[in-house]
């Protein structure tokens, strides 16, 4: 997704945005912003500065000014002028996380979305992900809203552990 | 009409969008610490929260066409009470859950319809803000729709509170699909769908819960009251904006 760009500049480009992807999401911070699909584009001008486009996951994610800053903050850090621009087209997606993304909030004790952005569930229709602890396809939803916006409670039937899950958008 | 005159009703609009989504995230905020279990205080937090969301982006896209300064914060909480361009739904007492749910349900379904509408919005910027907002409130409105069927078809007590909401609120559901002539201009460039188109589909998805909930539409045609949107609000709006507008009232200017 970097800008096609001669030589130095484009290997500029991927070192950034190679520094903003590894950036920690700080509300899980097992999983990276690259791994969110969060980073959209970066462009290094001519006069050196690099501009770095990032999207908001919710429309009132309360996340989104500490993760502009941890990036600006850590492309700064490895030697670079740094703006951070805010994207919000096209619409960020659960689509966007990737594989290894999806592991990691597994193996973080988040049960991963389980169905595409775009799927239109009944009223009463629900999910059922697995239990990222024991593995059982036997659970059961607690709350809609969980500890934050984008995530879902439920309940495992089988060990009887709560657990997270990430809503797909 | 010239372009300076579109792009002062186009901000007009985005305020007035935006001040259906502040006020009602407002109220929802209301009930945090209050809610009669930790999952709906949790629900409702959160609807407020991505209410929140949607108004910052249109208020800041409001704000860069005005083009006088003003930001997401200058408008939020330094307008007069006539100049906030809210329904009269969203400013409506939170009341008992019953009547804060079956509320969540009107608008969201009434903004559900819009955010698909402005998705194809002929404004860029109104339509990326429009498909971020649509995913968002799918959730809202399956959360309200069901709970609106379960306490509609629930207990005698469940069952009545529902009723005394409907009514409560039935009054200010017209408000919503009221054509405004002074948005002819954007619906005449596609930027915003007339109000009214959206009342058909409106209806028949809360005529689809209500069966459910074993409500009444016909409880829905009252005499409508309208007004809110010109900014005649009702006695709840100054109780909101004293509380909304506290601090920068006392300590004007006061940054986090």
């Amino acid at each position: 997704m970097v800008s096609e760009a001669p030589g130095n500049t484009r290997s500029l480009e991927q070192q950034v945005w190679q520094i903003a992807s590894d950036v920690p999401d700080p509300e899980i911070p097992v999983v990276t912003l690259g791994d969110l699909g969060i980073v959209r584009d970066v462009i290094v001008e001519k006069d050196g500065v690099a501009i770095v486009k990032l999207t908001p996951t919710y429309s009132g994610c309360p996340a989104v000014q500490m993760i502009e800053d941890s990036v600006r903050d850590a492309v700064h850090a490895a030697g670079f002028k740094c703006q951070v621009e805010r994207v919000i087209s096209p619409s960020w997606t659960t689509d966007w996380i990737s594989e290894n993304g999806r592991e990691k909030l597994r193996a973080y004790g988040i049960a991963p979305p389980v169905r595409k952005s775009g799927a239109k569930p009944q009223l009463f229709e629900r999910d059922s992900p697995q239990c990222p602890r024991c593995k059982s396809d036997n659970t059961k939803l607690i709350s809609q809203f969980g500890s934050t916006p984008c995530k879902a409670h439920f309940q495992c039937e089988a060990c009887l552990e709560p657990f997270d899950y990430f809503k797909c958008l | 009409m010239s372009n300076a005159a579109h792009q002062s009703v186009l901000f007009d609009y985005l305020v007035c969008l935006g001040d259906d989504h502040l006020i009602l995230g407002h109220r929802l905020s209301q009930w945090c610490g209050h809610a009669p279990m930790l999952e709906e205080d949790l629900a409702l937090s959160n609807i407020s929260l991505d209410m929140f969301g949607q108004a910052r982006n249109l208020y800041t896209y409001a704000g860069e066409i005005e083009g006088k300064g003003r930001d997401e914060d200058a408008l939020a909480f330094l307008r007069k009470e006539h100049e906030y361009h809210n329904l009269m739904l969203v400013e409506r007492p939170n009341g008992d859950f019953a009547q804060t749910i079956l509320r969540q349900l009107f608008y969201s379904q009434f903004a559900l319809l819009l955010w698909e509408k402005l998705s194809t919005s002929t404004d860029e910027r109104l339509a990326a803000i429009a498909q971020k907002a649509h995913k968002e409130a799918s959730y809202h409105v399956r959360h309200a729709a069901e709970w609106v069927i379960r306490l509609g078809d629930g207990t005698d007590e469940s069952a009545r509170r529902m009723a005394n909401a409907l009514k409560t609120l039935a009054p200010n559901i017209e408000e919503m699909f009221a054509n405004g002539e002074e948005n002819t201009a954007l619906t005449d460039a596609g930027i915003i769908p007339t109000p009214d188109s959206l009342r058909t589909a409106w209806r028949k998805r809360i005529s689809d819960v209500f069966d459910e909930a074993q409500m009444d539409m016909a409880q829905l045609d009252v005499h409508p009251i309208k007004g809110a949107r010109q900014g005649r609000h009702s006695e709840a709006m100054g109780h909101i904006l004293a509380e909304l507008q506290y601090m920068q009232r006392t300590y004007p200017n006061c940054q986090w």
